[in-house]
């Protein structure tokens, strides 16, 4: 019956609604943890251009160049993958994006000929792999909100650890590249070896001499591995924040939907409702003119009129 | 004249301000730098670091353990880039109480055991810049 129908969408437009607050909540959420976020990265930002800047005056000053970090492999038979993703969803493309792009650059490896290593990063990355039944060589979890140094070096150190022992001869990093609000880019660059920042110094500016202690190249020796964290950790911070601007943005088009939707439905109800209402009023005066043909004589017009009046102040 | 200096770890800068003095130890020995001193970059070991900020009498001033690290000095600029550093304030007096402990009991069973000496002198730095008594 139509009465029914209009419960059932009553229904409906409740459930949306719960849903729309919760969206809108999550929407906020994200867009007060951008903020943050964004802060995170600027404050990770002088750690890494020093330490860059360090090691192109150690490069002047004639440290050695062949830490098996800079080294660059004749052959490449094997790639590592890190892999920085999310340990949620509910973020729009912002995962399916840097795995699928993983996927088909791993795709491209073994057309080629070479194998891969999968180092993953957030809960999302390794379902995916692990329901394609990837290989996953090693994974790191539940950090993926808010990285700290001490995870970008968990994972660095593994890296690290197959460059240096050569069971991979190169090493990629896929993370999601925050270029504003409302622009993120997947990102599959070069990780190892190492790019050695330029030598090159500014017109005019002389060199310094600097003394060394212990030894460039010791010094150097020590430097590299932190750069690579400082490198993975400044990726890890950029991939959290395109993490949080994707959540927003999925968040606000879920809520604007739901809206619609609200809209859409509450239309259709109270259609419902009319309809039904309709109905009722033609059954009422189809009832009581059938009444009154078969008793014209004894029923008057006035308590036609009344018995109609009566049934609609029932239905109001 | 006085020093530029920045206390850098990977997440923030922990302290910047200009400064008289600045002590720390490279992996080579103990080192002072003043104003005026040539370009130099060192590796640091794990030890306490002391910033005489301008305005500070002989006594105050700022502690940090660092360990780990490197220092740049270059123009009176000096940067100290350490991945493990923490301002005397923020050090955790009991846990580096029991991290001292527990490492010195595993040196107890194995003398060349490196993470527990790394350890022990992690704790050492913490507990020295509180003042505490521990033997070296």
């Amino acid at each position: 019956m139509a009465g029914g129908q209009e419960r059932i969408l009553r229904r409906r437009i409740k459930s949306i609604e719960a849903t729309k607050k919760i969206t809108r909540a999550m929407e906020l959420i994200a867009a007060s943890r951008i903020v943050k976020a964004q802060a995170r990265v600027a404050a990770a930002k002088p750690y890494s251009e020093k330490v860059t800047s360090v090691i192109s005056h150690l490069a002047a000053g004639g440290a050695g160049l062949d830490h098996p970090l800079l080294r660059r492999p004749e052959e490449v038979s094997t790639v590592a993958y890190v892999v920085v993703a999310a340990d949620r969803g509910l973020c729009g493309g912002y995962n399916t994006n840097v795995l699928r792009s993983v996927e088909r650059a791993i795709a491209a490896d073994r057309q080629a000929g070479r194998d891969y290593r999968l180092l993953l990063s957030g809960k999302k990355a390794r379902s995916y792999f692990a329901f394609r039944d990837f290989d996953i060589h090693a994974d790191f979890q539940g950090y993926s909100d808010q990285p700290a140094y001490e995870d970008a070096r968990r994972l660095a150190r593994v890296a690290t650890d197959l460059y240096e022992k050569g069971e991979v001869q190169e090493v990629r990093l896929a993370y999601t590249r925050f270029i504003s609000m409302g622009v993120q880019e997947v990102e599959v660059a070069q990780f190892m070896p190492l790019e050695t920042p330029e030598t090159a110094h500014e017109e005019g500016e002389v060199p310094a001499l600097y003394e060394f202690e212990p030894n460039p190249t010791v010094i150097l020796e020590h430097l590299l591995p932190r750069y690579a964290d400082a490198r993975l950790f400044a990726a890890m911070l950029e991939a959290s924040a395109s993490e949080h601007a994707a959540r927003q943005r999925a968040m606000k088009a879920a809520t604007d939907n739901a809206e619609e939707l609200k809209t859409t439905l509450s239309r259709i109800m109270n259609r419902a409702r009319q309809d039904a209402i309709t109905t009722e009023i033609m059954e009422i005066v189809g009832g009581s003119e059938a009444l009154s043909h078969d008793q014209h004589d004894l029923v008057s017009d006035d308590l036609l009129a009344d018995t109609i009046e009566g049934h609609l102040v029932e239905l109001f | 004249m006085a020093l530029k200096v920045e206390l850098v770890s990977p997440e923030k800068v922990l302290w910047s301000g200009e400064a008289t003095q600045v002590v720390g130890r490279t992996l080579d020995g103990d080192i002072a730098f003043l104003p005026g001193h040539a370009p130099f970059i060192g590796a640091l070991d794990i030890a306490a670091l002391r910033i005489w900020p301008v305005g500070h009498d002989e006594h105050s001033g700022v502690k940090a353990a660092v360990h780990g690290g490197f220092v740049e000095v270059s123009d009176d600029v000096v940067t100290i880039l350490s991945d493990v550093a923490e301002l005397a304030e923020d050090i955790d007096l009991e846990r580096a109480k029991s991290a001292y402990e527990r490492a010195g009991e595993i040196l107890a069973t194995n003398h060349a055991d490196a993470e527990a000496l790394a350890a022990l002198k992690r704790a050492q730095t913490r507990l020295g810049i509180l003042d505490y008594a521990y033997a070296p």
